[in-house]
């Protein structure tokens, strides 16, 4: 569905990307770990051409990413639920909603999916009237799904979902991740919580300073002796 | 200072409504373009003047009837507004805050010389309308129709402009774009039309301002956009920059008080431009977010 092949990207001299390549299959959780400063966002800001790759191709069934406008590209398919939820404050959850919804002319299918968004997130449905500003922290991260789910995405990036959240909140928050794709919907996660995402992901790739340095299925790279070294900590295993 | 009588009172009171109508309708633009931008327009108040031309040249050119050359003005003031934007801010959108403000001096400078070159630095008289300016008397107060005009014209659009940012979608688009391009451009929103677009209604606001103001004081020149755009940004200022009610408030303040003042210490007539400046002074000591306006922090 997706492939990013040989992807570079320097910010001035700084080399973020030092020729990456990765697929996403479609039906798949594919989840990208690393440390900060990795590379991750970077990724992604370049699959909806937020940052300009110096060389290297994305390309998303079949069609060149690289030549497509940010606003396009939800049109195309593809969503992202942005570092740091950036949910409209000024505007009601509602409305945050909505606008996930901007580029669709279907309004019964919206109504439909707006159920649906309220159904995964039942908080939202009480708070819709609530600026987005007025939320916690967790209300808006979902809101931020939920926003993207408004678009009727058919591939959901998500970047550091579980950033500043309480654990509790992560957990419940994975939980309706792993919903979402039971539902068909294909995933590419980036998170720093590596042991929440490789166990939710089919596929897992493990990014340091700009190079992929591992691939494997969740499971493997769970048990992988160097992830559990630098990613998990041994306490997190038990 | 002088003794004053309630009709007195009355009078300067409708004079200051009706002058504070129009500073409400030129501060809207600025706010709108600030709220979106964070762009301060220097080139609102020449825009405001070119509009004046406009609807000078429909009637006194080309012989329109004076509602058709207004309709016309206030569509190429819109898109007098748009080319601006397209062609001295969109380019710079990335660059430097400081970048865009100087371009927004040049285009004010450049509008003004090109109205000197174009239209003539002599004064000019801006077309009667003599259904509006016919004087009526009401109770004790005496007025031109006009003067009763305007502010129903300002609340009418000030209502309509609220609609259209709180209940429609390209409303919503306006107020997304208005906290973060990226995003808004993330969920597909076309953040480059949605710019243009608030540079169109602002400039369509201020071009209403702009014959209104013509009507009432019917000497044009081609500088004659400085002061009220000047005074306009501070009405913006004094009503919290980057909203709209709160532009429309700062307006009627500025007006109102600007023609009291002039009332009741005639010895300080002179003074009356400076009133507006003092309180922009007095406002960014005491109250620097303005009346209606929110901290804004800045962006990262």
């Amino acid at each position: 569905m997706l492939k990013i092949n040989d992807l570079v990207v320097s910010y001035g001299k700084v080399e973020a990307l030092k020729g990456i390549s990765l697929e996403v299959e479609e039906g798949k959780i594919v989840t990208l770990i690393g440390a900060n400063g990795a590379g991750k966002s970077t990724t992604l800001k370049s699959i909806v051409g937020l940052a300009k790759p110096q060389s290297g191709t994305i390309t998303y069934n079949g069609k060149n990413l690289l030549l497509e406008d940010t606003k396009n590209m939800v049109r195309s398919g593809i969503t992202l639920v942005p570092e740091g939820r950036r949910v409209f404050p000024n505007l009601t959850v509602l409305e945050n909603l909505k606008i996930g919804a901007y580029c669709r002319k279907d309004a019964k299918a919206i109504k439909d999916d707006l159920e649906w968004v309220y159904s995964l997130f039942p908080k939202l449905k009480d708070r819709s009237w609530q600026q987005a500003g007025t939320l916690s922290g967790g209300e808006q991260q979902m809101l931020a799904v939920g926003r993207a789910l408004m678009s009727r995405p058919k591939l959901l990036m998500m970047d550091e979902p579980s950033l500043g959240l309480a654990p509790l909140i992560v957990k419940e928050l994975f939980n309706i991740i792993k919903e979402i794709h039971k539902q068909g919907m294909t995933i590419l996660l980036i998170e720093q919580n590596a042991f929440a995402a490789l166990k939710i992901a089919d596929i897992a790739y493990v990014l340091e300073t700009g190079n992929i340095t591992l691939k494997g299925t969740g499971q493997e790279l769970l048990t992988n002796e160097e992830v559990k070294k630098a990613y998990l900590g041994e306490s997190t295993h038990a | 200072m002088g003794h004053m009588t309630l009709d007195l009172f009355l009078q300067h009171l409708t004079n200051g409504i009706s002058l504070g109508s129009l500073y409400a309708l030129i501060a809207i633009g600025y706010t709108m373009v600030y709220g979106i931008l964070r762009l301060i327009n220097f080139a609102h108040g020449d825009i405001f003047m070119m509009a004046v031309y406009f609807s000078f040249f429909g009637v006194a050119t080309f012989g329109m009837p004076w509602y058709a050359a207004f309709i016309v003005a206030i569509i190429l003031t819109a898109l007098l507004g748009m080319v601006v934007e397209r062609a001295a801010y969109k380019p710079l959108r990335e660059s430097p805050k400081v970048n865009i403000l100087v371009s927004a001096i040049g285009a004010s400078f450049l509008l003004q010389n090109l109205a000197v070159v174009i239209f003539g630095g002599r004064p000019k008289a801006f077309p009667t309308v003599k259904l509006l300016q016919e004087v009526m008397t009401i109770g004790s107060v005496t007025l031109q129709r006009l003067t009763l005009v305007i502010p129903v014209v300002t609340l009418t659009l000030l209502a309509g402009l609220l609609f259209l940012i709180n209940n429609t979608k390209s409303g919503m688009a306006m107020r997304a774009v208005s906290k973060d391009h990226e995003t808004a451009g993330l969920m597909g929103v076309d953040v480059n039309r949605t710019i243009t677009l608030t540079f169109g209604i602002g400039s369509a606001l201020a071009a209403v301002g702009a014959i209104m103001w013509g009507m009432k004081f019917p000497q044009i020149n081609p500088t004659m956009g400085v002061i009220p755009g000047l005074k306009c940004f501070i009405a913006a200022v004094i009503g919290g920059i980057g909203n709209i009610t709160g532009a429309v408030i700062g307006g009627f303040i500025l007006g109102v008080g600007e023609i009291m003042l002039v009332a009741m210490l005639p010895s300080l007539t002179g003074y009356r431009d400076a009133f507006a400046f003092i309180l922009l002074i007095v406002i960014l000591l005491f109250k620097p977010t303005g009346i209606m306006g929110e901290k804004i922090s800045e962006k990262v």
